[in-house]
């Protein structure tokens, strides 16, 4: 029996109903993702008008489409770049960018690691299904070593990248993990991350049963995501699971947080201190000349 | 003095400035107040001058990690309402064609300065060319309509540059500002007091109530009303094809209608949108057709021809794309010959071909980075005006 821990929150009143039925693939983690980030937007109360949504392409990227939000399905790989317009032009919204693994980390690598950097308040959401699954499963940055994919006939050869590892090295203000298996966990992080001044960063893994699982004999989607546990935790569990979904012990929850200024609010300020001492010398000038 | 009064002047005052200075001010006059760029020759002084002026007036600069970011970050700012600026030359502008397509798609006003250098690929970067008059029309895969600009003085590029944002935000579209190296580092004197005080066209935004509005409705001459992020109308902008309703389809009608529009919705304005200058041309017999830089010599080669007996004129298309064909036409019908020199292996003699249908069009193509003379000019409108004669 499923207990909704949340009965003040109905998924509807956020989401455009007349887009339904969406289209991702029976059993895809991609909408428990998406549910959880609409959960955590309504447990902050953040209004709907003010909530930008940008998206770029692939899976992930047209989520977008389904939340009554203001929605920016952009190119694919730079949703952080138009987010990072929108969010510079209009300090007054809520920017949030869902992105997928080939999306953020190879076509789009560049502007994450910028992101990163510059510490624009944005909230990205990558979701990590290991897979270019829109265009039929070729291997994508953060698939796992050995496995099959459209384009890796013989097992992927080269190894994966650790998205919350590379995000904290390139200076994110927050970096979470969490796993499309715990939805209120993944639901708290997300919440963190959108409360927190500065860029957050968050890596969902999620699962591509129709895909991904099904060239590698993963499973059933639920078999796929009760596997999450197994991987994150592989010492525990290194007796009793012979094939983890993931190679990697995986850690979960905030796994960065740090406080550094806000690039918008920092540029403002400087620009708002510079129109002062001119506005001042300005008005020296003028009654000197009186 | 803060930007604005920099960039607006009440009343006449001389000022030694670069083209791409008075493109920095044309833009800070016109009301843009986003820039993102990338470091590029020869047009990194509009980004600099830029970084000054902006947080004068509240604006926002931002140097990006590279030129795709740019252009995408100028139309994210755009989307939230706010007029924006990127500037950029070849590879820049070759890099931003992706997104400039989107901009063009989804119909979000913005201003893309591309300076044109040497090409292909690096080419060479603080050399004059002319190797970006195709590109900047059709640089991005797909149809889309496209305007395209291209001043020829300082002055020019301060007044182009306010037109061009005049005619994103009026007409819903990215605009490209396209001028030469020559131009763009060209000091000149200049007076910016411009006829009256100034005012700015602003896009047609949403009202009423949502369930009637249509992001990418027909709207008032072909171009939808766009509404602002925080307004209640909470809409799906994408960079798939998409219906009256902004979300995605592939239902043929449906393309097929919105599609139509969008490739057509120049039509009705190309009063707004046309420009040219006809210099000499009533009594011409040589006809030069020309932009930037080329035009500017051959400004000075009717002087020079017209001395000697050659009767020259000038064509000179101010707004590129969409080209002024009628007005072109009816220019060249009293000249015999017609002369495009150009800083590149034929682009504009094609389109000049094409418009005046089965008439000899003569060319002097040069891509080596020397500008072409007055006197190169000159001297080919003379041999050209004697073998007509025959």
């Amino acid at each position: 029996m499923i207990v909704d821990s949340a009965p003040s929150f109905d998924v509807r009143e956020y989401l455009r109903l007349e887009m339904m039925p969406h289209f991702l693939c029976p059993g895809c983690g991609h909408g428990i993702a998406l549910r959880a980030l609409l959960w955590a937007i309504h447990e902050l109360g953040i209004d709907k008008d003010k909530l930008a949504v940008v998206s770029g392409i692939g899976c992930a990227g047209r989520l977008s489409a389904y939340i009554d939000a203001n929605t920016f399905h952009v190119t694919h790989g730079r949703p952080l770049a138009y987010a990072t317009g929108l969010a510079l032009a209009r300090p007054d919204l809520h920017v949030v960018v869902i992105t997928g693994d080939g999306d953020c980390l190879a076509i789009g690598g560049n502007h994450l690691i910028h992101a990163c950097r510059r510490n624009l308040k944005l909230t990205c959401l990558m979701l990590n299904n290991e897979v270019y699954g829109m265009t039929g499963g070729q291997v994508s940055p953060t698939t796992s070593e050995t496995r099959l994919t459209t384009t890796t006939p013989l097992g992927n050869s080269e190894p994966n990248f650790d998205a919350c590892a590379l995000a904290a090295a390139a200076g994110a203000s927050f970096v979470g993990r969490e796993v499309t298996h715990h939805v209120p966990k993944l639901k708290e992080l997300i919440r963190e991350a959108l409360s927190h001044p500065g860029f957050a960063f968050v890596e969902v893994l999620s699962d591509c049963t129709e895909i991904f699982g099904r060239k590698n004999e993963l499973g059933s989607s639920a078999e796929m995501v009760l596997r999450q546990k197994s991987d994150l935790r592989p010492s525990a569990y290194r007796d009793t699971v012979d094939t983890p979904f993931r190679s990697n012990d995986l850690p979960t929850g905030i796994l960065t947080k740090t406080a550094r200024p806000e690039y918008g609010t920092a540029y403002r300020k400087a620009a708002a201190a510079q129109r002062a001492s001119k506005a001042a010398k300005a008005s020296g000038t003028n009654k000197g000349n009186a | 003095m803060n930007a604005v009064k920099q960039a607006i002047a009440p009343k006449a005052r001389l000022r030694l400035i670069s083209g791409n200075h008075a493109c920095a001010l044309g833009a800070v006059a016109a009301g843009c107040r986003f820039f993102a760029g990338y470091p590029i020759t020869p047009s990194s002084e509009v980004a600099e001058r830029l970084s000054r002026l902006l947080p004068e007036v509240d604006g926002v600069f931002v140097q990006m990690e590279d030129e795709i970011a740019s252009i995408a970050a100028v139309i994210g700012a755009s989307m939230g309402g706010v007029k924006a600026l990127t500037a950029t030359s070849g590879p820049g502008f070759s890099l931003k064609q992706e997104n400039i397509g989107y901009a063009a798609g989804a119909e979000i006003p913005c201003v893309i300065v591309n300076v044109m250098r040497g090409g292909p690929s690096t080419g060479m970067p603080t050399r004059p060319a002319q190797g970006d008059i195709m590109q900047s029309r059709w640089g991005s895969h797909g149809d889309y309509p496209m305007i395209v600009l291209a001043p020829a003085s300082v002055r020019e590029i301060y007044d182009e540059t306010i037109r061009a944002f005049d005619l994103a935000e009026t007409l819903r579209t990215p605009v490209i500002l396209l001028y030469d190296q020559v131009i763009a580092q060209l000091t000149e004197t200049v007076d910016l007091a411009g006829p009256g005080a100034p005012t700015r066209a602003e896009r047609t935004w949403a009202s009423g109530p949502r369930e009637a509005y249509q992001p990418y409705g027909t709207g008032k001459g072909g171009i939808p009303a766009m509404s602002r992020p925080g307004a209640g109308y909470r809409v799906h902008t994408t960079g798939l094809n998409h219906a009256e309703n902004g979300f995605p389809t592939q239902n043929p009608e449906a393309v097929e209608r919105n599609l139509g529009r969008l490739l057509t919705k120049f039509d009705k304005h190309r009063d707004l949108i046309d420009s040219w200058q006809a210099l000499a041309c009533e009594d011409a017999e040589v006809l030069v057709v020309a932009i930037g830089i080329s035009a500017r010599a051959a400004t000075r080669a009717i002087d020079i021809a017209r001395a000697r007996g050659v009767r020259l004129g000038l064509f000179r298309p101010i707004t590129l794309w969409p080209f002024p064909e009628r007005a072109l036409r009816e220019v060249a019908a009293k000249a015999r010959v017609v002369l495009v020199p150009e800083m590149n292996a034929g682009q504009l003699s094609l389109e000049v071909e094409r418009i005046l249908g089965g008439r000899r069009v003569d060319a002097i193509h040069r891509f080596n980075g020397e500008p072409i003379t007055p006197a190169d000019i000159a001297e080919r409108a003379e041999k050209l005006a004697k073998e007509s004669k025959k």
